[in-house]
């Protein structure tokens, strides 16, 4: 008798059905507003170029409520990534201390130092 | 009291069915049994038409894989306790071809597998009177976890990216081939580079995460694909940017 092996196809929808791919899934998602977060950021710096007006524009939009509204969104797709990617970290970046491995929670705990450390500076530059 | 469970199992006979259809089993509960009991269950005494691979039964083997209630398990593994006063719906494994009923077709697996080299690879022939390769216990903890892989192929059904993309290596080849890079005594990074570091190998891999949650004896292929990123690119670099390396 010859072969006739069945392919089963993938749904469009294979994501929908259970909860660590509609995270992940999610996660992918947060890409599109960080790179939409970068190309207002490129804008600003064109109307800087162009002078006190367009800049003071700039800020402007920015300060209405739908920028305001549009920088939360951002924000939130943003703390949601860096999360979930710190939490990922002791997988791609383990460490081991004289032959001992370094556990995934100071891994993790290491990259939150980190964020609050940069953030810091970048707060105090702003500040200043 | 007797109680039973129903069991809809996926079932494909090519010499008669042009497509899978489920068909309804229904067998006694016991505490202690697992799916695979129950299949034998089925085997023996309800039905012997029903195909299906298993050998070990105690998840050693690797054979039993299966969509258990939509989640790649080993029927081995998977207690009927879990699923009580529910329909256990089984199905073959995601993203492989069905040969007939819960029996998937995995020939592209082993092609993809002996693609990595997953063997020691040495520079010279060591004559054997010059004794073993030792290794201290550091040498081994390096990778020793990704030894531990038994091919069930649990972490290619719960992998989207294997099933939208047939060429990717995908990750229990990946983690073997992790394996013996990490390994003291191999000098093959070079050779599996051709096909870990390509598009198809390492870069496919999005880091869904779901090859580490689903695999039974925790060796976390996510991990090893990921830390193959990182010394992958750094070679590259270095084969860039360093003076008189090979490019």
């Amino acid at each position: 008798m010859s072969r006739r092996p069945y392919v089963r196809k993938v749904k469009r929808s294979w994501w929908l059905g259970q909860r660590r791919y509609v995270l992940y899934m999610v996660r992918e998602l947060t890409s599109l507003f960080v790179g939409l977060y970068c190309a207002v950021l490129v804008v600003g710096l064109f109307r800087l170029v162009q002078g006190r007006a367009a800049w003071d524009g700039f800020l402007a939009a920015l300060s209405s409520p739908a920028g305001v509204l549009f920088q939360l969104v951002c924000l939130a797709f943003a703390a949601y990534h860096s999360v979930t990617w710190f939490a990922l970290t002791p997988k791609a970046m383990p460490l081991a201390l004289r032959g001992e491995p370094v556990p995934a929670r100071a891994i993790v705990g290491m990259h939150y130092a980190a964020w609050a450390l940069v953030s810091l500076i970048v707060l105090v530059a702003a500040g200043t | 009291m007797n109680e039973d469970v129903t069991l809809e199992i996926l079932r494909y006979r090519p010499e008669i069915d042009s497509e899978p259809h489920f068909q309804s089993y229904t067998v006694p509960y016991r505490e202690d049994w697992v799916v695979l009991d129950a299949l034998n269950h089925i085997k023996d005494h309800l039905d012997a038409t029903l195909s299906y691979r298993w050998s070990c039964h105690m998840a050693i083997c690797g054979s039993c894989g299966m969509m258990i209630n939509g989640e790649p398990k080993l029927a081995c593994h998977a207690f009927l306790r879990d699923y009580r006063h529910a329909v256990v719906r089984i199905e073959p494994l995601d993203h492989f071809p069905i040969e007939r009923d819960l029996v998937t077709v995995m020939d592209s697996f082993m092609e993809k597998l002996a693609s990595v080299k997953p063997y020691l690879i040495t520079t010279e022939n060591k004559p054997l009177g010059d004794g073993e390769n030792l290794q201290t216990p550091l040498q081994l903890m390096a990778f020793k976890q990704y030894t531990l892989c038994i091919n069930c192929l649990l972490c290619y059904a719960a992998c989207p990216q294997c099933g939208l993309n047939e060429s990717f290596v995908g990750p229990a080849a990946l983690a073997l081939a992790h394996r013996y890079n990490l390994d003291s005594r191999d000098a093959g990074n070079e050779q599996r580079a051709d096909v870990v570091a390509s598009n198809e190998g390492i870069w496919e891999c999005t880091f869904v995460g779901a090859c580490s949650e689903v695999c039974p004896k925790h060796v976390d292929p996510a991990a090893a694909i990921q830390q193959t990123k990182i010394s992958a690119s750094l070679d590259w670099f270095k084969a860039q940017l360093l003076p008189g390396a090979q490019r």
